[in-house]
């Protein structure tokens, strides 16, 4: 064997840059031209997705524009400027019905996501959609489509304190069968973690948003032409 | 006639007349299994009766099986799958469906047992690994909870019971709430201090009047029905003993510092399974170390591994994988504490 | 460019058919592993998955025999990742344009496919070797075998965990799905039965021809 290697001529140099160059030239040129082919599509969908998402967390919506909320200011997406994306939706007379926010908080096994709508004008939780999750199938999961759960956030009570800085009433999940407030949280019996974690992240985000939209309120204007839904680049990764 | 039926022996000493068979120690075990649950099926009813018969028969017949399929000798009449079965019952919750309790007897043996080999090649405790499965295959069933001493629980089985097999089984909130018992939520004393702070009380605990799982009855019984073994010299002791100063130690610590938050020691051994735990399947002579500083090390890391579950971990009861990842640490237990043998040198001396 | 000839191998049945039973990648070679029991928790992921790496491994196959002449051994495995990264690239890319939720069900899998050895495998001991009809469709036979070993994990796993085939219910609405069957141990439980299966299948065989020979033997 070792003759054999030996008796092998040696590549020069330039054939090995040669072949990976012409190579890289290639997967280059498929790379590129399959990018640029789906790219449109894929816009599409998470344009769809994103959607989809905002207007079932905010009810009666048909349009939405995205923002960049931060205690600086309100600032329209394209623009660079630091803070959270929210999704403002609007109905068809171009009118703010509520403001879709992300938030996240570890759950059972892994990290929960969701989007859920805040109503400025009952200043209110109007629904939730989780974005990711990995609990448990058929007990932690149902914080996703437990109808008697997702109940809870149509018209959670989020209204802030007095000084208006942040929540007057902490959200937060209670037992099961134990909801005794509007700004609580009726747990599912036997996914209390995961039910908690919902709590949890919408208190902690709430606390924080909330009190900016209120002071931006005026801000969230409607697009330009309601029409012309699809012209915006995808403000954010949704999924 | 004969004169003599037995040729007579003549062998140098020891003269031991009769070794202690692996069935007579199953046997005893057996033994002192019987009056848990006789307690759990006076407190539970027919469902306890039923579902201990069917683990038990269950566990029997894949024993049969796999022993058929292996082409062994049966291997049921050495009493250890009786042992298996029954611990397995005990460890469910009385109201499990049944079919669902027979998978787990299933799959205690032949996941856990007949896939290694059989008894003495098993690397963790059967029961457990069929309780793990259904633990993961069903959460809800596995965590559904029904009350103790429930009026005419010996004529009448609860409901979820006598499910059909593959099946849902019934809601049990709605059969709690007809039976109407006051302050009944459903949740072990382990749950109700993890998610609420209120630890159940000492003698509650001890004669184990609570909600639980079929075994998890009274740790005093439990308690004494594993000294029986232990007396009788078919247990070590230190195991036992080594849990529960593992758990002692850990859970110390974080009671001194906030006692309204994490519960007493005397709390964390007396819920729960712990005591049956550290009593009979900690204890079990296959999954535990041999050398007398290993079986110390193996019952602390057992009673560490519970507290740190039952307090930081998603689940409100940790022993089951407390124990299962202690039998599977055992192997390198057994390595790291092998004794030096006399008059060999150390390792580092070595030149 | 290189040396060292290899037998050229003719392009029969049976090179499409060893990557489906014989040589197995999943069942027999147990290679791939990581996407195996990842992601064949649903039958639809399963099929994705399967196709996304067959059409990886005949593309990345055919090219690298199309260039084995050309491929210097010193840059060989470099070339052949690079080869692979762009079909894995591509499929991403035309996944994410198909469906956005089975791409996210997918995961990181997808990109994962680029270190699938079964596909590296491939692209050492075959296609380097071998001219582009035959590696075409050994790859294509390697590929519906991993395809098709996929699909029974994701249909059995489907079926006991959320009791349905594709999202099509098969029992009756009271069925209690098998939780662990979804999650990842189901996915080493019900390899490991299929591979007790085939075992169990295979030395049956063996065992009845080796009566049969013994039989012709005793015969003669």
């Amino acid at each position: 064997m070792s003759e054999g290697v030996q008796a092998r001529p040696q590549t020069s140099s330039l054939a090995m840059l040669r072949t990976l160059g012409g190579i890289a030239m290639i997967s280059g040129f498929l790379v590129v031209l399959v990018f640029q082919w789906t790219k449109p599509i894929i816009a599409e969908n998470k344009r769809i997705a994103i959607e989809k998402a905002v207007f079932r967390v905010v009810p009666n919506a048909v349009s939405r524009r995205d923002f960049i909320l931060a205690p600086e200011g309100l600032s329209p997406v394209g623009k660079k400027a630091k803070g959270e994306t929210v999704y403002a939706a609007y109905n068809a007379k171009g009118e703010l019905q509520g403001v879709a926010l992300e938030t996240v908080a570890t759950g059972y096994q892994d990290v929960i996501r969701i989007l859920y709508g805040y109503d400025p004008q009952c200043e209110c939780v109007t629904g939730i959609k989780v974005l990711k999750m990995t609990e448990t199938p058929g007990l932690g999961d149902k914080i996703a489509y437990d109808p008697d759960f997702l109940k809870n956030f149509h018209g959670l009570d989020g209204k802030l304190s007095a000084d208006k800085s942040g929540l007057a009433h902490p959200i937060a999940a209670v037992k099961h069968g134990s909801k005794s407030e509007p700004w609580q949280i009726d747990s599912i019996s036997g996914a209390t973690i995961s039910s908690k974690a919902i709590g949890r992240m919408i208190n902690a985000s709430g606390q924080r948003m909330f009190p900016l939209i209120q002071r931006y309120l005026s801000g969230f204007r409607p697009p330009v032409t309601v029409a012309a839904q699809g012209g915006e680049p995808p403000g954010s990764d949704l999924q | 006639m004969a004169l003599t039926s037995k040729p007579i022996e003549i062998r140098t000493s020891p003269h031991i007349r009769k070794a202690i068979s692996v069935a007579q120690i199953m046997r005893n075990v057996v033994y002192a299994l019987l009056p848990i649950c006789a307690w759990s099926v006076y407190k539970f009813g027919l469902s306890a009766l039923l579902l201990l018969l069917t683990t038990t028969v269950a566990c029997a017949l894949s024993e049969s099986l796999f022993c058929w399929l292996s082409g062994r000798n049966n291997t049921v009449r050495d009493f250890s799958v009786i042992i298996t079965g029954l611990l397995l019952g005990l460890t469910l919750p009385p109201g499990f469906p049944l079919w669902m309790a027979a998978v787990a007897g299933f799959m205690a043996i032949g996941l856990g047992k007949a896939l290694f080999g059989g008894l003495g090649y098993n690397v963790m405790n059967p029961a457990l690994v069929g309780r793990a499965f259904v633990q993961a295959a069903f959460p809800v069933a596995i965590t559904t909870w029904t009350p103790a001493f429930v009026p005419g629980r010996f004529s009448e089985a609860i409901p979820s019971t006598l499910t059909t097999p593959f099946m849902t089984p019934p809601d049990a909130t709605v059969w709690i709430q007809a039976l109407a018992i006051d302050g009944f939520t459903g949740a072990t004393p382990l749950a109700l201090q993890k998610f609420e702070h209120i630890s159940a009380s000492t003698i509650d605990l001890l004669t184990g009047v609570l909600a639980g799982s079929a075994g998890e009855s009274s740790a005093l019984l439990v308690f004494l029905c594993g000294l029986y073994l232990a007396l009788r010299g078919m247990m070590d002791w230190r195991i036992p003993a080594a849990v529960f100063t593992g758990t002692i130690l850990t859970s110390l610590p974080f009671y001194l510092v906030s006692p309204e938050i994490y519960p007493s020691p005397q709390f964390m051994i007396l819920s729960g399974g712990l005591m049956l735990g550290a009593m009979f399947m900690a204890s079990d002579m296959v999954g535990s170390p041999l050398t007398p500083r290993g079986i110390w090390l193996y019952g602390f890391s057992i009673g560490f591994l519970t507290v740190m579950i039952r307090l930081f971990g998603g689940l409100t009861e940790g022993v089951m994988y407390a124990i299962l990842i202690g039998n599977v640490l055992t192997p390198l237990i057994d390595s790291v504490t092998q004794p030096r043998v006399y008059g060999a040198r150390r390792q580092e001396e070595r030149p | 460019m290189t040396t060292v000839l290899h037998k050229q191998e003719q392009v029969t049945l049976d090179t499409f058919l060893r990557g489906i039973w014989e040589e197995n990648p999943v069942f027999v070679m147990l290679l791939g592993m990581c996407p195996v029991l990842a992601v064949t928790n649903s039958t639809l992921n399963a099929i994705a998955m399967g196709l996304a790496t067959l059409f990886v491994l005949v593309a990345s196959g055919t090219l690298v025999s199309l260039l084995r002449k050309m491929i210097p051994r010193e840059v060989r495995i470099a070339t052949y990742i690079i080869i692979i990264a762009t079909f894995v690239t591509m499929v991403d890319y035309t996944i994410q344009a198909i469906s956005l939720d089975l791409y996210n069900s997918l995961g990181a899998f997808i990109q994962l496919i680029v270190v699938n050895c079964v596909i590296l495998g491939r692209a050492e001991a075959y296609a380097s070797r071998q001219r582009v009809g035959a590696a075409v469709v050994n790859a294509l036979g390697m590929g519906v075998g991993f395809t098709l070993a996929l699909l029974c994990l994701g249909t059995v796993r489907e079926l006991l965990g959320a009791g349905t085939i594709l999202g099509y219910p098969i029992f009756s609405p009271n069925f209690e799905p098998w939780v662990v069957m979804i999650l990842p141990p189901g996915g080493f439980f019900v390899l490991g039965g299929w591979l007790l299966l085939f075992e169990w299948i295979k030395q049956r065989r063996e065992r009845r021809t080796l009566q049969a020979q013994g039989a012709t033997a005793h015969g003669s």
